[in-house]
């Protein structure tokens, strides 16, 4: 097993699966760069676990290939791919204590004597002392532990991480958030995170890959993602985004401004975070982040700084989350905008009923394709949490 | 101070945990286990007493039995029956074995491979216990008969001859050889290790096998690590099952056997009906059941169960 120690991208090339008439996964390519921690973020049902099968050997892809570093492994049995698997339920051994459970790998491969390295990795984990322990005597976080010591004891080329935190609670969550990158930059081992938690996904990840309906709708860094998502899925899944249906007036060129006019005003945006479509003139899909806007009463609209796009609108609800205040705006530009204000300083007249003017740095609007759906991807954030 | 006082505030919450519910309601628990305490005194510890009593009385049908405390009943019964028992023991526990080796895999098979067909395959596995025990083992006879289709096969094979060198059959004949007697047992008790063993393999977690795959473990190895360990508990009572039964079955040797094919049950059989020695039957079922809970005990104790239930 000495291909295990030698690295490798993972390569999937044209991989697709089909049951029957439904396709899960349409044909996609996907490299992941080896000793990343790589996310497939989603909503249920879009492929990434199947995706992460496929990789595994559980599932066999109905066309494509896929290699570990030069290996071709489409046709290899699960149980000879240098690939380890953190199940979503864990998956332990109910029969065998807790370090059975993490020696069970070494031994399949006839490695004799494990005890030293069961202990490294039950020291790794922090379970040192819950050895004979067996796997129901232990706690959802501790259980979880274990399952990941038993994948990583192998040193595997990628350890592929099923959902494995979805059976935690929100602190422990957290908490093995945090848990799972510190390993995983201790070990160096490349990280597959299948997940539908956007903010797990950007907190661990080098690399995201959102997918939607069986397909990679956008890749790259989580703050790439965040800032300029490419489809209206991408904008409304990662974080909260407000949509604006505008017309395009002037198409500008290079990197010089679009403008927009919606709902009576006029909007400006950078022509390079706009999709090229929209350059050509006709509609376009204006996005700005909550936390992207400031608010200000309307009567002190004239002390808003020049250049920055202006929304008026009207306060129909508020609610105090502690660091911030969060506003929901009607405007004759889009119903329901949302706007995060800090709690520097409130202004009381804020409240439900007031009119204000939404203002905001025209470099940190982007313009969508306005022939999506705007709102894909909403439904399914509130489904997640 | 102020830590104590909040402790005591929750004082009034505590109460009608504490409070004892009504009589009434304290006694339904007892009630409803009356009629499964009633069922075991008058069909099981009474029988049991009877036969206890039986068994160490002396005497004869004509002058009346007395108990006498006549332990040497026992010492008698063992010292002349002790081939029939032994016999008993090992007809049950090849047939037990053979339940196993049949079962095991018709159980897996309905658990992790039969889809849709699961029900239909469980209702075929019950479908023999629509017709009578008796009728269904008379027809053994028929499949087993010097001149059916099955002996002719084996006779062709020459695995007749084989098996009259290790004892099993007789010449070209099946029927009256120890080889019909434990076929007889394992037809008829398949269906007892064959649910319990579907029972345990159908409650293993799908991703376990998968699990064990993803840790190197091939099919063979993931089936001796992972899926045997954990169907134990339907290994050991479908065997309990199987042989507790076979064990003191008499009507397999009856109607399929010889007289060289004699199990225990047929000599207390006999000896209840037509000898109508009542203290030997007696004490020959005692020595039964204290061989059999004997021997259970050390299995379970042996393949741990405690362990994994």
């Amino acid at each position: 097993m000495t291909e295990n120690t030698t690295g490798g991208d993972v390569r999937l090339t044209g991989i697709s699966k089909t049951y029957g008439s439904f396709t899960a996964v349409h044909p996609l390519d996907l490299t992941v760069p080896q000793g990343s921690f790589f996310a497939l973020l989603g909503a249920s049902g879009c492929g990434k676990t199947t995706t992460l099968r496929m990789i595994a050997g559980l599932e066999d892809p109905s066309t494509g290939t896929i290699f570990l570093g030069d290996r071709d492994v489409t046709d290899l049995p699960p149980y000879k791919r240098p690939v380890n698997t953190v199940f979503q339920s864990y998956a332990l051994f109910p029969h065998m204590d807790i370090s059975e459970n993490i020696a069970f790998g070494l031994r399949r491969r006839g490695i004799k004597s494990v005890k030293k390295q069961v202990d490294d990795m039950l020291e790794l984990v922090q379970l040192g002392d819950k050895a004979r322990h067996k796997p129901h005597q232990l706690s959802g976080g501790q259980q979880q532990r274990v399952a990941v010591a038993r994948a990583l004891i192998n040193h595997p080329q990628v350890l592929l991480l099923d959902e494995p935190l979805g059976a935690l609670d929100l602190k422990l969550r957290r908490q093995m958030q945090l848990e799972l990158k510190r390993i995983q930059t201790e070990v160096g081992i490349t990280f597959v995170h299948v997940t539908h938690d956007q903010e797990e996904a950007m907190t661990m990840a080098d690399q995201v890959a959102v997918m939607n309906g069986g397909r990679v709708e956008q890749l790259g860094a989580p703050a790439d993602l965040y800032e300029n998502p490419r489809t209206t899925f991408v904008a409304n899944f990662l974080g909260t985004s407000n949509l604006i249906e505008a017309e395009v007036v002037e198409t500008g060129s290079g990197s010089a401004d679009v403008v927009v006019t919606a709902g009576g005003g006029k909007l400006r945006l950078p022509g390079d975070r706009c999709t090229d479509a929209v350059r050509q003139g006709g509609k376009l899909l204006v996005g700005v982040r909550p936390e992207k806007i400031s608010l200000a009463h309307a009567d002190d609209a004239g002390s808003i700084a020049d250049g920055r796009n202006r929304v008026t609108g009207r306060i129909v609800d508020s609610s105090f989350i502690g660091v911030s205040t969060q506003y929901v705006v009607n405007s004759p530009a889009g119903a329901e905008l949302q706007v995060y204000e800090q709690n520097v300083e409130r202004d009381a007249r804020l409240r439900p009923g007031a009119e204000v003017v939404l203002h905001w740095n025209p470099a940190h609007t982007f313009g969508l394709d306005a022939a999506q759906d705007i709102d894909a991807g909403v439904e399914t954030v509130e489904d997640a949490a | 101070m102020s830590t104590t006082l909040t402790k005591e505030a929750p004082g009034p919450v505590e109460e009608p945990i504490l409070r004892k519910p009504p009589t009434r309601k304290r006694l339904v628990p007892y009630w409803l286990l009356l009629p499964g305490i009633l069922w075991l005194l008058v069909f099981f510890a009474l029988p049991l007493v009877y036969q206890a009593s039986t068994s160490v009385q002396t005497g004869s049908l004509e002058e009346g039995f007395q108990v006498t405390w006549h332990f040497q009943t026992y010492v008698d019964a063992f010292t002349e029956y002790w081939p029939q028992l032994l016999r008993s023991l090992l007809y049950a526990g090849t047939a037990t074995l053979l339940c196993l080796l049949l079962g095991y895999p018709l159980a897996y098979l309905i658990a992790f491979k039969a889809g849709r067909w699961r029900n239909l395959l469980l209702v075929l596995v019950i479908a023999p216990f629509f017709t009578s025990f008796l009728i269904r083992t008379l027809a053994w006879k028929t499949i087993l008969a010097d001149d059916s289709l099955v002996v002719d096969v084996l006779n062709a094979l020459h695995l007749l001859d084989v098996t009259s060198w290790l004892g099993w059959t007789e010449g070209e004949r099946v029927l009256a050889t120890p080889m019909a007697v434990v076929c007889g047992l394992t037809y008829n008790f398949l269906p007892f290790m064959i649910l319990p063993l579907y029972t345990s393999l159908e409650r293993i977690d799908g991703r376990l096998h998968e699990a064990a795959q993803d840790l190197y473990a091939s099919p063979a190895t993931t089936f001796r690590k992972v899926t045997f360990p954990l169907s134990m508990p339907g290994v050991v009572s479908g065997t309990l099952l199987t042989f507790i039964p076979a064990s003191g079955d008499y009507v397999n040797a009856e109607l399929l056997g010889s007289t060289d094919t004699k199990m225990i049950g047929n000599v207390i059989q006999s000896q209840f009906l037509r000898v109508l020695d009542y203290p030997t039957a007696a004490a020959l079922s005692f020595i039964l059941m204290a061989i059999v809970l004997l021997m259970v005990t050390v299995y379970i104790r042996k393949a741990g169960t405690e362990d994994l239930v």
